[in-house]
């Protein structure tokens, strides 16, 4: 079915081509706001997408990576912004890392492929040795930002953010902080807040839980003193009343929460788990604006508002070479935490 | 009380004609899926998750419940029948279950397999309705260390699993720790084994780790024995029901292995593998009839089996009551609740009880099918056995590495589950049992994680394994079952059954 469609959909764009291409350049003009792509910009866009567009989720069905992967999708056709469908396929393994080899092993040139990566692949490159880097892709855009909340249980001794602080800066090994896996956002978030009151990240005693599901028991049993996750993943037991919200690590109070910022409590660290999407290598100029306008466009359409606000996202977009510098500033400052914290060397 | 008339509401939803049907078919479909070796319930769901987005949450929810069990108990009869279990929760159940086969007994090991789900599904469904609460706050209270004691209790059974020869079973289980070791060390980030491999990274699944070893290593042993031997026709009595004898083998263990099953099923580990090693170590151990164990013991088959299907109950314990999924197929139940945007977790049973008494029913509803429907099917399943052997072991093969292929989509998967297929084969050839190799790849990651867990939590001091008294009377039980056996009736030599003293 799926397949017919897209068939049908290609005769109907070769009969109303003219047509077509006008409406997309005046809908692309009106998003704009990418570099200077001038008027070649323009016409390849008007010439783009010519085929349906493949989003690669480097991951298994179900987690973040997949869920961004399926919204863009789904945005870009519900939303109107292309008539030449879209299709979601996952890569899992290697943290991220097969499938970013993959795809740009695979997909050199091609407009037409997009793959999701966020903060945590930056790390995982590291981690892996990858042989195959960012600098291998061609960003497109940034999209979304998850906060990580710090959360004790509910019959902890500390109340507030600075009380914690105080234990850990006079003890670091003392305080058992819980988190996801080695080298990933929660780790550098505690990493970072070690090194905002003085300690060495190598003291800090950091035990990494595969997901949600394993570090919530154990911050409901006091095996773990303090767990910094995803918000999202603490919400409802802070609901319950069975962990305390310490604070979250956006830069600004989020709307609906009741917690101070990190920065708010007195301690100079934020951190985003962003998310966005790249293109292959290879691709030209024009053609990269075109995607970028794609993705601005899709970012303007109500279905991805709705994505956002249904799954906690903060809209965090921002496109084309800024975002390629966004991701080599991340590359360094991640880089930087995981050798202090000694997990590359 | 209130659950009453809850759970009366819940069937009131479930009990509707169409309801009934939708259990019907999704035991069905879930028979099959069991029986399609690397197709697990979790997979299945995955696959179906789709087609549910047009139903109705009860009726979405009493559908997974009866591919849930229905692809159980296919395990059991692919287990059974040809020894190729499918998943890692009914390997204990092909040990005696298919050398009872061989001796034409494979109806009543079917039907032992069947009645003991339903009634071990009965038991810890009762569990989850009346239970869940408590359930959930002990699994709270666990600790690392109380998961490294429980983790030490069940590598005990790797004892009731080795086989005639120590050294042997001791090669198999360390083969299958080695295997658990490859992938990126969780506390760290170090590769180990991954000989640079990036498909290694994640490890190696344990799923194909029981293909491999079990469906492609056994389809090639069997064909390579073809070369040799005339193909010996497995005979098959014809009886399906148990006789008097077996009736009262299995009963205990049913229950036993119900309870095991939904206790083990509520912890934050999850999971039907251990509950499965540990219920036929118990009955193994409890057994009048130890000699028969490996060759054919009918306690060998219920017990597990009831564990197996009872820890699904189990899992939903801490899915529902604290919102975390402890095993691939609660992820996706998870996953079906957030379409009908529900969240699970602590305060599920107050905003949603519509869904969660009707999805307990549901439950109720989906073992009486299982029941209902594979009871008299037992006599069909048996003619898979009449199945030429050539085609047969020839679409194990293609089936296993179908499924591997459609777990990973990835080529380097296919040629591990071959490579492991291959060191399959010469285990049997050479006669090392099978299955301490899977305790150990499932077993090992587990206990390592939770030791150096526990040791980092307390900075590297042993003593916490020693002040906590759960941890430590878990120890010492695991302790009893290695070292009482051997010295029981060396102080106890005038009691003739000692043994069985000794157990208890």
């Amino acid at each position: 079915m799926r397949i017919s469609r897209n068939v049908s959909r290609k005769r109907r764009l070769a009969q109303w081509a003219a047509p077509l291409a006008a409406g997309l350049l005046v809908l692309t003009g009106c998003g704009g706001s990418g570099g200077g792509g001038g008027e070649g910009g323009g016409e390849a866009a008007a010439e783009y997408p010519t085929e349906a567009i493949q989003v690669m989720a480097p991951a298994d069905p179900g987690g973040g990576y997949d869920m961004t992967a399926r919204s863009i999708a789904r945005s870009l056709d519900e939303g109107g912004v292309i008539e030449t469908g879209s299709d979601v396929y996952n890569v899992p393994g290697g943290s991220g890392t097969i499938g970013l080899t993959q795809f740009v092993g695979e997909n050199a040139g091609d407009p037409h492929q997009l793959m999701v990566i966020g903060k945590i692949l930056v790390g995982a490159i590291e981690q892996t040795d990858s042989q195959v880097d960012l600098d291998d892709t061609t960003p497109i855009a940034r999209l979304t930002a998850e906060y990580d909340a710090i959360a004790v249980p509910a019959d902890s001794k500390y109340k507030n953010l600075k009380q914690l602080m105080e234990d850990f800066k006079a003890d670091p090994g003392s305080i058992a902080w819980g988190g996801g896996s080695v080298g990933g956002v929660d780790q550098i978030l505690v990493a970072k807040l070690a090194e905002a009151v003085g300690i060495e990240p190598s003291k800090i005693n950091y035990i990494p839980y595969s997901g949600g599901g394993e570090l919530t028991p154990a911050v409901l049993s006091g095996d773990v003193d303090a767990a910094a996750s995803g918000l999202a993943e603490f919400a409802d037991q802070i609901a319950a009343g069975e962990m305390r919200l310490l604070a979250v690590s956006s830069e600004e109070p989020i709307e609906g929460v009741d917690a101070p910022t990190i920065i708010e409590a007195g301690y100079d660290v934020s951190i985003a788990n962003w998310r966005g999407v790249v293109a292959p290598p290879e691709i030209t100029d024009e053609q990269r604006a075109a995607a970028v306008s794609m993705i601005e466009e899709m970012h303007d359409t109500e279905e991805w508002q709705q994505v956002l606000e249904a799954n906690n996202w903060e809209d965090y977009l921002m496109t084309g070479e800024k975002f390629s510098e966004y991701i080599d500033q991340e590359d360094k400052d991640i880089t930087k935490t995981l050798k202090d914290l000694g997990i590359v060397e | 009380m209130d659950v009453f008339s809850d759970l009366a509401n819940g069937f009131a939803n479930a009990f509707e004609l169409q309801y009934l049907l939708f259990a019907a078919v999704g035991v069905t479909i879930g028979t099959f899926v069991g029986v399609l070796p690397g197709i697990g319930p979790a997979l299945a769901l995955a696959l179906l998750l789709p087609l549910t987005y047009g139903f109705d949450p009860t009726g979405a929810l009493i559908i997974f419940a009866g591919i849930y069990y229905g692809s159980l108990y296919g395990g059991a009869i692919t287990s059974i029948l040809l020894n190729t279990p499918g998943e890692a929760g009914s390997v204990a159940t092909a040990i005696d279950g298919h050398p009872m086969a061989k001796a034409g007994r494979a109806g009543p090991a079917l039907a032992t397999a069947v009645m003991g789900s339903f009634f071990a599904g009965i038991i810890s469904t009762l569990g989850l309705t009346f239970l869940a609460p408590l359930v959930a706050n002990l699994a709270k209270s666990f600790q690392a260390t109380d998961y490294f004691a429980l983790m030490v209790l069940a590598f005990v059974s790797v004892t009731a699993l080795v086989g005639t020869s120590i050294i042997r079973g001791m090669i198999s289980l360390f083969a299958g720790l080695f295997i658990g070791l490859i992938g990126l060390d969780f506390l760290t980030g170090q590769q180990r084994f991954t000989f640079g491999a990036p498909e290694l990274l994640g490890g190696v699944d344990i799923v194909i780790v029981v293909i491999g070893l079990f469906a492609i290593g056994e389809a090639l042993y069997g064909l390579a024995r073809l070369q040799f031997a005339k193909e010996e026709k497995v005979e098959f009595s014809g009886r399906i029901w148990l006789n008097k004898a077996e009736r009262k083998r299995v009963w205990k263990p049913w229950i036993r292995g119900g309870f095991l099953g939904f206790i083990f099923g509520s912890m934050p580990t999850g999971g039907s593998e251990v509950p499965t090693f540990l219920s036929y170590n118990l009955e193994k151990r409890l057994s009048k009839h130890k000699d028969e164990f490996g060759k054919g013991a009918i306690e060998g088959i219920a017990g597990p089996e009831a564990a197996n299907n009872a820890s699904f109950s189990g899992v939903l314990v801490p899915l529902l009551t604290l919102g975390i999924p402890t095993s691939a197929t609660a992820a996706i139940i998870l996953s079906a609740f957030q379409i009908y945007n529900i969240q699970p977790g602590p305060q599920l049973f107050e905003t949603s009880p519509d869904l969660v008494w009707t999805l307990i029913a549901s439950l109720f509803i989906g073992n009486v099918m299982l029941l209902v429907i594979n009871l008299p099917l037992v006599k069909l399943w048996i003619k898979i056995l009449d199945i030429p052997k050539e085609l047969l072991y020839t679409g194990i093969l293609v089936f296993g590495i179908l499924g591997v292929y459609s777990i990973s989509g990835s080529l380097v998967e296919v040629l591990i589950v071959c490579a492991i297929g291959v060191g399959g084969f010469f285990m049997r050839v050479y006669d090392f049992p099978v299955a301490p190799a899977i305790l150990g790849a499932i077993l090992g990651p587990m206990m390592e994680t939770q030791l150096r867990r526990a040791l980092s939590i307390s900075q590297g001091d042993f003593s916490v394994f020693f002040t906590r008294p759960l941890t430590v009377g878990l120890l010492l039980v695991a302790v009893a079952i290695l070292v009482l056996p051997s010295l029981l009736p060396k102080i106890l030599p005038k009691r003739h059954d000692a043994d069985k003293v000794g157990a208890e």
